[in-house]
């Protein structure tokens, strides 16, 4: 289908300079260090002041398998993965054809001379880089010579393409955490290259960065650090996890904020143990939060599906837990290291029986940290397990983003009687039950273990029970706590982020979507804008769904609900919740195990549009 | 004549250690053990709000129910009573617990959790209530039924049992005991120990299923406890007393081997008296010959199988707060963080 592309050129054959506009996707073997080579141009490009994203597109392995690594910068400032990238750096032989052939026409290839190659296109730009010779020349101990040598594409790029190298060297400071040795070495690589590029190779492409001033006051992060620092902003006490990707530098960057958790004594208040599997690490945080400490996981499908049994407990129970789920791609164990947003369906409805979850959907890694603390609090407030549902792409992947907001409010501990407020409630009510909902917002009041009174003790349990947490099969008491937890999370959507609307009464198509397809769609609403299609737009940030979600739908003639699953879950959710009719409501699903792009939206809006 | 009824030191009757009345079969010897758990507790001065009562599912899982009515209780899931406690106790680690859990609960479905609480040492009293059989689901084998019991509607089991205590000692447990829910005094000697002990102390207690496996032969039953019961030793426990809590604990043997006393960390003294054998259960060696040996000549051995000075404990590894961590609210500063976003720029 012919698109009209100006925001992503299928071609760059005219010699026009373009400048800060530009994709690269390297090629490299898994485990090569190429990660370092690539977080150095990324880094090099932020500091530049060039806006910049970098997503690494890696198999499940440790070492040896083909991996990319793309990187666009956008002096717009667009973020999303672009389809196209001009730039191919080609340093795997395994790929080499492959990657030469998707390179656009127009496009640049820089490759190792010791590849074998297929026969050369005429519409690209060919860069060999001799890296054999230059790493025999360098200085570099015979040791680490294979781990370095990625930094050859780095000196040539940096030549090619105008980098500023004492911002190379600074990225590589930043790299490896102010160190001098390992900077120097691999500075002296990067050099290396860039000496003989400048020498023997003749620019013959219109690619170009220039020093620019799109970043200033940004942070490049991580969702997964973000994540991991609000949690422990967020006074999280207790962390009981089992290691999978693509959740697992959560809890990790918890380890490394630790020492932000001590008290006078040097102890420490916030505790993290690596559970034997999924099932402990959810029956450990349970445990926890019924113990008073406000407590999380973080896991991703396969860990949810272990953790299921112990969810609807927690929900019946309703004990505070926050599980964090870094989505990858399933079914099954499917492509553990590509990116998805399929676990939305299956987690706002987790567990047998009736029962529906919080789920908070950050879409920047401000939003994981602000969420990762307002998590705690709902969770504690509402005393039913909260679900944060971010994805690979945000998890593992490095963001611009700007600094993080200290809490803008104290820690919410929610209903918790001791000993004293126990007796006046006693005293007002004429009696205390674990489930009583005598505030009519279907919350209870809750005791901690260790609260030294008669009347303080309750048996917490998975099995019917009525008012006073006594066990009991009756259909009333069962009908009634029912009943109780639908209030519950009637109440619940006030606590929760609200969705965030752009509408003006104008436009007649309405887009929907959620998390980190965010840059993606801003960019695509530019481009359909650009090709005469305008839309609104709003964003869900919680499940379960609030009013505004259904008259944003009710005002618009037609609908598009965007997501990155294959089965269009944010859509069924709608369908399942929103009781009017829905018949100009539209799903558009990818689900390719890639971050979106805006080219996909925009293709398949207009497709649909000039139906 | 009005009967005075006896009160501990808390001021408290035995009655106000109970709780619900039992929903379990009238002669089940869960009841028995609940019994005794109330009369330890009553005994021991122990403040209820104090303790925790946790347990996983099945017949000996519903059991918390029916004693300590002003402890807080959790009947957690299947197999899963372990993680559940773990995190109870890192919430507040000033807490002690009592789990129950059942020989399907332990040694089938929660195989994975039993072993690995014992290895992160959490410290609390495990009893599981043995009876080598499913009860709620109507009498279907369960991992500790002996090789050759014939159940009514299952046949003969042809599978040989799994030894939960030779399990918890292999898996680094420091507190490993087995007897017998008709040895009343013996299993209240186990409990006030178990009680006392800082890390998990295990007790395998054979608790008999009247309803369906009670036949005279079969290993788990009432009629064959009663008559081949072996106990090791004759255990007396003396109570602290005010006694303040030691430092480092002490093991010593008196009467040229005739009594062990083990002195727990509370200052409990736990004397241990030969009978017929000539056991130390301080020895891991013995308790795996003793094990061994009555597997192979079908002896019913009960006491204090092993015991080892505990190693520090998960609260302790993870140099959590004296405070319950449930009690903190601790946000670091604004200065940190806007320290840590100064370091992404």
């Amino acid at each position: 289908m012919a698109v009209n592309l100006p925001l992503e050129q299928e071609s760059a054959t005219d010699s026009k300079p373009i400048v800060n506009d530009f994709a690269f996707s390297v090629a490299t073997q898994n485990g090569s260090g190429s990660q370092t080579s690539n977080a150095v141009l990324v880094r090099s490009l932020f500091n530049m002041g060039i806006p910049v994203n970098g997503k690494n597109l890696f198999p499940s392995n440790i070492k040896g398998l083909p991996t990319w690594y793309t990187i666009r910068a956008s002096k717009d400032g667009y973020v999303a993965r672009r389809f196209t990238t001009e730039i191919v750096v080609a340093y795997n032989q395994d790929t080499v054809t492959e990657d030469i052939k998707n390179t656009p026409p127009g496009g640049v290839v820089i490759y190792r001379d010791d590849l074998k190659t297929p026969p050369e296109r005429d519409d690209i730009t060919y860069y060999p880089v001799p890296v054999r010779k230059l790493m025999k020349e360098a200085n570099v101990a015979r040791a680490f010579k294979a781990r370095v040598e990625n930094m050859t594409y780095v000196g040539v790029c940096a030549q090619l393409f105008d980098m500023d190298m004492d911002v190379v060297y600074q990225s590589l400071l930043d790299q490896f955490g102010g160190k001098e040795k390992p900077a120097q070495m691999n500075m002296d690589v990067i050099r290396l290259a860039y000496d003989w590029a400048a020498e023997n190779l003749i620019k013959s492409d219109p690619f170009r960065f220039e020093t620019m001033n799109g970043t200033a006051g940004k942070i490049l992060i991580t969702g997964n650090e973000a994540a991991a620092l609000g949690s422990v902003f967020g006074g999280v006490h207790f962390v009981a996890w089992y290691p999978i990707t693509p959740s697992t530098s959560v809890v990790d960057d918890i380890h490394k904020y630790r020492h932000l958790r001590k008290d006078d004594d040097g102890n420490y208040t916030l505790a993290i143990v690596q559970a034997e599997d999924e099932l402990a690490a959810a029956g450990m945080i349970i445990g926890a939060g019924f113990g008073g400490a406000r407590s999380m996981t973080a896991t991703s499908g396969p860990g949810l599906s272990l953790m299921s049994e112990f969810v609807g407990l927690a929900y019946f129970a309703e004990i505070p837990c926050v599980f964090w789920d870094i989505t990858r791609m399933g079914p099954s164990t499917g492509m553990p290291t590509r990116t998805s947003q399929g676990d939305l369906l299956f987690i706002h409805y987790l567990g047998h029986g009736d029962s529906h979850h919080i789920v908070l959907l950050p879409a920047s890694p401000e939003e994981a940290f602000e969420f990762a603390w307002r998590s705690l609090d709902i969770a504690e407030e509402m005393q039913t397990p909260v679900f944060v549902m971010s994805d690979l792409d945000l998890g593992m992947n490095n963001w611009m983003a700007d600094p993080f907001e200290y809490p803008s409010e104290p820690l919410k501990r929610g209903k918790v009687l001791d000993a004293e407020s126990l007796t006046k409630f006693i005293k007002n009510h004429g009696k205390w039950g674990r489930y009583m909902d005598v505030d009519n917002d279907g919350v209870g009041y809750r005791t901690l273990p260790g609260t030294d009174h008669p009347n303080a003790a309750y048996f917490a349990r998975g099995t019917g029970h009525n008012e006073m947490a006594v066990y009991s099969e009756r259909s009333e008491d069962w009908l009634a706590n029912m009943n109780r937890l639908r209030l519950k999370m009637e109440t619940a959507k006030q606590h929760l982020p609200q969705n965030i609307e752009d509408y003006d009464a104008n436009k007649s198509i309405g887009l929907i979507s959620f998390g980190t397809n965010e840059p993606a769609m801003v960019e695509a609403r530019d481009w359909l804008k650009n090709n005469g299609i305008e839309s609104n737009y709003l964003r869900v940030r919680a499940l379960p769904l609030s009013k505004d979600v259904f008259d944003f739908i009710n005002k618009h003639k037609t609908i598009y609900v965007i997501e990155n699953n294959f089965d269009g879950q944010l859509d069924q959710i709608i369908h399942m919740e929103c009781k009017d009719n829905l018949t100009h409501v539209k799903s558009l699903t990818l689900g390719d195990g890639l971050p979106m792009t805006a080219r996909w939206i925009v293709e398949s809006i207009e497709e649909q549009e000039t139906k | 004549m009005a009967r005075v009824e006896k009160t501990n030191k808390l001021g408290l009757v035995k009655d106000d250690y109970q709780a619900r009345p039992t929903t379990l079969c009238p002669g089940c010897g869960h009841n028995s053990i609940s019994n005794q758990i109330v009369q330890s507790a009553f005994d021991l001065n122990i403040a209820q709000h104090q303790l925790l009562k946790m347990s996983g599912i099945g017949c000996s899982s519903k059991s918390p129910a029916y004693f300590l009515g002003r402890s807080h209780g959790f009947n957690a899931l299947h197999g899963r009573m372990p993680s559940v406690v773990t995190g109870a106790l890192m919430a507040n680690h000033t807490l002690k617990a009592i789990a129950v859990s059942g020989d399907g609960d332990t040694g089938s479905i929660g195989m994975g959790q039993f072993k690995h609480v014992i290895r992160r040492n959490v410290p609390f009293v495990y009893i599981i209530e043995n009876n080598g059989v499913y009860g709620l689901t109507k009498g279907q084998f369960s991992a500790t039924a002996e090789e050759g019991l014939e159940l009514k509607h299952y046949g003969r089991n042809e599978m040989p049992p799994i030894d939960l205590v030779l399990e918890a000692i292999i898996s680094g447990a420091t507190f490993v005991a087995r007897s017998f829910s008709g040895d009343k005094k013996q299993v209240q000697a186990l409990l006030e120990a178990a009680i006392a002990h800082k890390g998990t102390a295990i007790l395998d207690i054979i608790s008999p299923c009247v309803t369906f496996n009670n036949a005279d032969t079969s290993h788990h039953s009432f009629p064959y406890g009663v008559k081949h019961e072996v106990p090791l030793h004759e255990i007396q426990i003396i109570a602290p007393d005010f006694v303040a809590p030691q430092d480092e604990i002490e093991v010593e043997t008196y009467e040229d081997g005739q009594t062990i006393e083990v002195s727990m960390h509370d200052g409990t003294s736990v004397l241990l008296k030969k009978l017929d054998k000539d056991y130390d259960p301080r020895s891991k060696a013995q308790a795996y010959a003793v094990l061994e040996e009555a597997q192979r000549e079908e002896l019913f051995l009960t006491g204090l199988i092993y015991y080892e000075e505990p190693r520090p404990t998960l609260p302790e590894l993870e140099q959590v707060a004296d405070t319950p961590l449930a009690l903190i609210n601790d946000r670091p500063s604004k200065d940190k963080l806007d320290d840590i976003m100064k370091s992404f720029k």
